[in-house]
């Protein structure tokens, strides 16, 4: 069952308001942007389209907001159909990536200009309630460049919130902040959405971002969702080396499947037999990548012993040392001339190795996972 | 101790830099506006009796403005009222054609641009004898609106206050859409999408939006067709008829054909006085102040 699937059926609850979407797609004269794509956002959570950029995450979001027509497919809010409905009249808000604000009102205005469109008279103390949310009430009356991008990307958010969308949409709303105000609105964003309890459909390309405010995220490929799921599930056991370099960093080594042996799947990597959790074998036969995390991997100086049930590889080198404090991380070039990735927390236990040491490693079984190696091992690395 | 004096004396050179700058647009100023401004005041105040035969004396007579309003109040009037129709006329053709290179139009933007600049490159009396041609009697124009009736027999379009405005809302109109066009085209789209996700349907948005950020080119727009529209007399005298002289041609056949100096100057400073008023009260009631 595709992970999509999977979700459909375990969160179609009668009389929710979830937005759902089928087989949507999205064509433009030279490309495909969205490919029958079906999803289902639950009511109150808070989801997140985490891809690289021109993955169509931005479209698909365009489409829920009636920005984008879809060529094809559906969009439902609960059983109500939105897919053609013009975009004032769903009951769907945005935040938009660069803010929008409109520049010749100022804050209140902008904040109730919603409210003001259905008719609503008296606004100034929801306003008023939405400023306080945000920690503006004091900047009311001044204008949108007047202030700093995190007072706008506040006001955008208060803007689209006073409406009490069933869905709120944000276009990476963080984007244009810098790091520290970044990871500052992060936690602000969060905490709103567990006050007010609307369903937020997050864009990203930033991985940290979405696993650390997200309930579940999907990542998009090339417009479609290649893995669904809650943070640590995708990063655990990613099912596509794509997910699994994207989401942060994996080594994947080449190796012969074995088959299945109870609940385990063997694997052959570089004359050492290595085993997978069933679970976690995304590939039962043939050739496949054996992948594990750089922190998972455990590193010793050759000869020393090292803390894991599994085999140990030997013959390998340190050919690159960085120390970040909480952690070093090395880069060790293995007898088959490929470079892995060690990370390892610095508890002090032994000293840093330095370049050209002789290391053996190893990892714990259960961290392993198995991915078919038909696909790009160097899919969804960055470059930067 | 030199740091002191290495920073102090670019910046004392960058504040000359800007006077120097200056100095062009002043001198022309200084010889293309202030002397002959003072001369077309010193002219409105000679004595109304001199003629290009006896000569002129200055004698202070501000009497001429009052002879001139008294005289010549049907032509002032009729002045602000035309150029005051073909503005708005030139609003709202202006409007939708920038609007529409500006958003719609897509890679004929350019063109569209060109083809608007593109009658500057025909002289302006060329283009409007032309009209007379095309609105004259027997011209396929009056022809066809008399064929469906629209126009009587006798009807005719020449020398009508019709042909005079429409001759200055044609000659005008790219005055209107370039500043039109030069503000809409900055309005960023995304927020008229935010509009129209914050429940604002495409009328609301445009009212709410997009008009409230093209009002910089709204009101240079209108400055830039009401002013040289009320002072123009070309339109009027290849167009119009007697009966639809504008101010301007009054103060031409004051100054050239009748020689009256003191009239023709009374008369143009009182029309620049109207026009810098109601240019004035325009700019503080649409207030635009911090957008423009």
């Amino acid at each position: 069952m595709s992970p999509a699937a999977e979700a459909t059926t375990s969160t179609a609850r009668a009389g929710s308001r979830d937005l759902r979407l089928s087989q949507l797609t999205k064509e433009y004269a030279t490309f495909t942007a969205v490919k029958s794509l079906d999803l289902v956002v639950p009511q109150g959570q808070f989801f997140a389209l985490l891809g690289p950029s021109g993955c169509g995450k931005t479209t698909t979001l365009r489409m829920v907001a009636g920005l984008d027509t879809p060529t094809s497919g559906t969009i439902h809010l609960g059983e109500t159909e939105v897919t053609y409905e013009k975009p004032y009249k769903r009951p769907v808000n945005t935040v938009f990536q660069n803010y929008a604000l409109f520049p010749h009102l100022d804050i209140a205005d902008n904040v109730a200009f919603g409210l003001k469109r259905r008719g609503i008279k008296d606004v100034k103390k929801q306003v008023a309630d939405m400023l306080e949310l945000v920690e503006l009430t004091s900047q009311a009356h001044k204008k949108p460049p007047q202030m700093s991008g995190g007072q706008q990307q506040r006001v955008a958010l208060a803007r689209a919130l006073i409406n009490k969308p069933e869905v709120l949409l944000l276009d990476e709303p963080l984007g244009a902040l810098d790091l520290k105000l970044r990871r500052g609105m992060q936690l602000e964003l969060k905490r709103i959405q567990t006050e007010v309890g609307l369903t937020f459909v997050h864009v990203t390309h930033d991985q940290e971002e979405a696993m650390t405010m997200a309930d579940t995220v999907a990542v998009m490929n090339q417009g479609v969702i290649e893995q669904m799921g809650a943070p640590i599930e995708l990063y655990e056991n990613p099912r596509t080396t794509f997910v699994a370099n994207f989401l942060g960093q994996s080594n994947l080594i080449a190796g012969e499947i074995e088959g299945r042996d109870g609940d385990q799947v063997k694997v052959r990597v570089q004359g050492a037999l290595a085993s997978v959790p069933g679970d976690r074998a995304h590939s039962e036969s043939g050739k496949g990548w054996l992948g594990i995390r750089p922190e998972k991997v455990l590193i010793a100086e050759a000869g020393q012993p090292i803390d894991a049930p599994g085999d140990v590889i030997t013959g390998g080198y340190v050919t690159d040392v960085s120390f970040v404090g909480v952690s070093t991380q090395y880069t060790v070039r293995m007898p088959w001339d490929q470079e892995l990735m060690v990370f390892e927390q610095n508890t002090g236990a032994r000293a840093m190795l330095p370049v050209g040491t002789k290391v053996d490693i190893s990892w714990r079984p259960e961290y392993a996972f198995l991915l078919d190696a038909s696909q790009d091992a160097k899919a969804g690395i960055e470059e930067d | 101790m030199a740091t002191l004096d290495d920073v102090a004396a670019p910046k004392a050179k960058r504040k000359l830099t800007g006077y120097w700058l200056i100095l062009p647009g002043a001198l022309w100023l200084a010889v293309f506006f202030v002397i002959p401004f003072y001369s077309l005041i010193s002219t409105s105040l000679f004595d109304p009796k001199g003629s290009v035969l006896t000569g002129y004396d200055m004698t202070w007579h501000f009497s001429n403005y009052v002879d001139a309003i008294d005289q010549y109040k049907g032509q002032i009037w009729r002045s602000l009222w035309y150029a005051g129709v073909a503005t708005a006329l030139c609003l709202v053709i202006g409007y939708v054609l920038a609007y529409a290179i500006a958003f719609k139009a897509g890679r004929w933007k350019n063109l569209m641009l060109v083809l608007v600049i593109a009658p500057f490159f025909t002289s302006f009396l060329l283009r409007t004898l032309s009209w007379k041609l095309i609105l004259a009697d027997d011209g396929f124009v009056v022809d066809a609106l008399q064929t469906v009736h629209l126009l009587g027999d006798d009807g005719r379009l020449l020398a009508t206050p019709f042909a005079v405005i429409a001759g200055l809302t044609y000659n005008f109109l790219p005055f209107m859409v370039l500043p039109l066009y030069a503000s809409l085209e900055k309005i960023d789209i995304r927020l008229i999408e935010a509009s129209s996700d914050l429940y604002a349907s495409p009328l609301r948005g445009f009212l709410k939006v997009t008009l409230p950020l093209s009002m910089p080119g709204v009101v240079a727009g209108t400055l830039l067709t009401f002013i040289p529209a009320a002072g123009d007399y070309v339109n009027a005298q290849l167009l119009g008829s007697p009966n639809t002289r504008m101010v301007g041609n009054t103060i031409q056949s004051l100054f050239t054909t009748q020689g009256d100096y003191a009239a023709a100057g009374a008369l143009s400073v009182t029309l620049m006085i109207i026009i810098v008023g109601a240019v004035l009260m325009y700019v503080r009631t649409a207030g635009t102040e911090d957008l423009v």
